[in-house]
């Protein structure tokens, strides 16, 4: 197995099979390609802080349920989607360089409980500021005009667009002076600060590229979904799930989050559908047999003793 | 009125030591933060439920066999799993512990429902009036006894010779390990503990709270805050942050209504986290 040609010929598998989906016209397959792709893109964008940078973070929870507030309320203010969109991912974005800028000193442990944090505070300042965002109550957005096949195409062609600019701006950073940065931090901080290194910018720009990405696709799935509360887009699960597929797939790598979103999803799906339930304690079980036997990752194992 | 928040608050804080406790020994120690330390304490809630439910024992009576019980059920996890994966990466431990912690939930969840259960005792103690502050008699026993066993855990630590060797890994595992000590087992002991001690504490607040698998997430969150306030792995500091969470919940509540009190609590953590990473009260490295 030469591991360039395998590795183009994967993506081109990947991206016909995601053009195939486009113009199917079952409406439930349509669905689940959206929440795969929008799985992707949070793996991806994870994984410039979490797997390139090594810095353990929660927050994807953080930042994807203030994007879909965000995109949601101006988009009630009338601006039109993909704008919203856009927005949805420039406030995450912006809130992670000045929070990282606190939290992006700490490390380990510290970091990832401070991360998490974040993702309570929003949360709580989401359910108790009833006037802007509804409270407990939620949100309703804008109800679109057009027949369910048509709004699922959309939502598709949203996310898997997301996924690709995700895919996208991590392989861009993984080879770029930034890419090579953050992977100086994350083997030693101290070191790559000695050589002259300004380990507090890399690490906040990809801290914000990360959080841009999860903003945009919280912004993406509130518009598709036209009800937003609290609890569900500040879901601890949106700040694990994402960890558990780059990890599955193999974090740091470009590939990897992307085939572990595509097999934990598979997974997933199965796991659901047979076991309802019990369906978190399989999910537990697999989540355990995952640190225990893969913690390097599915594409390092299949390829271990062949690459770097 | 502030002398009821504080003396509130005080109560408070001493359930907030003992949830905390065990998670500090666990984080510092073993240097893995244990997600699934809620639902222990949780477990312990349930197991003193039935207790209370079928043999109609009180909860401080049933409090050594709970507290047996769970500490068994950490030593098999540490002896079976968390052994493999001590010094490994942070995310490894901490995905880890949250597979397990799903697991057990989700078993809770299939065993006991997501309805809350209440023990509720033939003969409630009532209030004490204490110079014009209402002492709620039940509360004040459990703080109370929840305090005791921390004090126990302070000074197994202190006095003991598995304590002496945890505290020895604490410093230095490879020296600790030169000088006879086996470190595999005094993980498992150092986790039995930490369970042993969160089943106590959920049998404890049972008297207080209502119990539900709900509440895991909360008592989690306590333990990590309590910790960054009072500083990593020491009692001392557990108990410190626990009463200084207290008040300051306490206090949060009464000031800005109490539904804003966890975004203090989270704010001031985050900026606690920011400014003294080593805690309040503790010092880098060991205590």
């Amino acid at each position: 197995m030469t591991g360039r040609r395998t590795t183009a010929a994967a993506w081109v598998v990947a991206v016909a099979a995601a053009l195939a989906l486009f113009v199917s016209e079952d409406a439930y397959a349509l669905r689940l390609g959206a929440l795969l792709a929008m799985y992707i893109a949070l793996a991806s964008g994870w994984n410039i802080i979490g797997g390139m940078a090594g810095y353990p973070s929660f927050a994807t929870a953080a930042f994807f349920g203030l994007g879909a507030y965000a995109g949601a309320l101006v988009q009630l203010k009338g601006v039109p989607m993909p704008l919203a969109w856009l927005f949805g991912a420039l406030v995450p974005g912006t809130l992670a360089l000045v929070i990282g800028w606190v939290v992006l000193r700490l490390r380990g442990h510290y970091f990832a409980i401070a991360s998490l944090a974040v993702a309570i505070v929003l949360r709580e300042l989401a359910t108790n500021w009833t006037g802007l965002t509804g409270g407990g109550m939620g949100l309703n957005l804008p109800v679109l005009q057009s027949s369910v096949i048509a709004q699922a195409r959309l939502f598709y062609a949203a996310q898997a667009m997301l996924a690709a600019v995700g895919v996208g701006i991590s392989s861009l950073v993984a080879y770029s002076r930034l890419g090579f940065a953050l992977f100086c931090v994350r083997q030693n901080e101290t070191a790559a600060g000695m050589l002259g290194l300004d380990a507090r910018r890399v690490k906040a720009a990809a801290f914000a590229l990360s959080a841009a990405i999860a903003g945009a696709a919280g912004a993406i799935h509130a518009s598709s979904i036209f009800y937003i509360d609290p609890g569900d887009v500040f879901d601890v699960l949106l700040a694990v799930k994402p960890i558990l597929m780059a990890m599955l797939g193999g974090a740091g790598t470009v590939g990897g989050p992307v085939v572990g979103a595509a097999v934990f999803f598979l997974l997933e799906q199965t796991v659901w559908a047979t076991f309802l339930s019990v369906h978190s304690g399989v999910l537990g079980i697999l989540v355990v047999a995952l640190a225990l036997f893969l913690p390097q990752g599915l594409l390092r194992w299949m390829y271990r003793g062949k690459v770097a | 009125m502030l002398g009821q928040v504080l003396l509130n608050g005080l109560l408070l804080g001493g359930l907030y030591a003992c949830i905390a406790a065990g998670f500090s020994l666990v984080w510092g120690v073993l240097n893995v933060i244990n997600l699934l330390h809620g639902t222990l304490v949780v477990l312990g809630g349930y197991l003193a439920w039935m207790a209370f439910h079928f043999l109609g024992l009180h909860p401080i009576v049933a409090l050594p066999g709970v507290a047996l019980l769970v500490g068994m059920f950490g030593a098999c996890l540490q002896a079976g799993l968390l052994n493999r994966v001590v010094g490994s990466p942070v995310l490894v431990t901490l995905v880890i512990t949250f597979g397990l912690d799903l697991l057990t939930r989700n078993a809770l969840l299939l065993g006991f429902g997501a309805d809350y259960r209440t023990i509720r005792l033939a003969s409630t103690w009532g209030t004490a009036q204490l110079a014009g502050l209402n002492l709620p008699l039940d509360r004040a026993l459990a703080a109370s006894v929840a305090l005791t066993m921390t004090a126990a855990l302070y000074l197994l630590l202190r006095r003991s010779w598995l304590g002496r060797a945890i505290i020895a890994i604490r410093m230095d595992r490879d020296a600790a390990a030169l000088m006879g000590v086996r470190v595999q087992r005094t993980f498992i002991a150092a986790f039995a503990l930490s369970a042993a001690l969160a089943g106590a504490a959920g049998a404890v607040l049972g008297l207080v709270f209502p119990i539900s698998p709900l509440q895991s997430d909360s008592y989690l969150g306590i333990a990590f805050t309590v910790c960054v306030l009072g500083g990593l792995g020491s009692v001392v500091g557990a108990i410190a942050g626990g009463v200084a969470l207290g008040l300051v919940d306490s206090l949060a509540g009464f000031a800005f209504g109490s539904e804003n009190a966890t975004i203090i609590s989270c704010a001031l953590l985050i900026l606690l986290l920011a400014l003294r990473p080593e805690g309040l009260f503790g010092r880098r490295g060991y205590a």
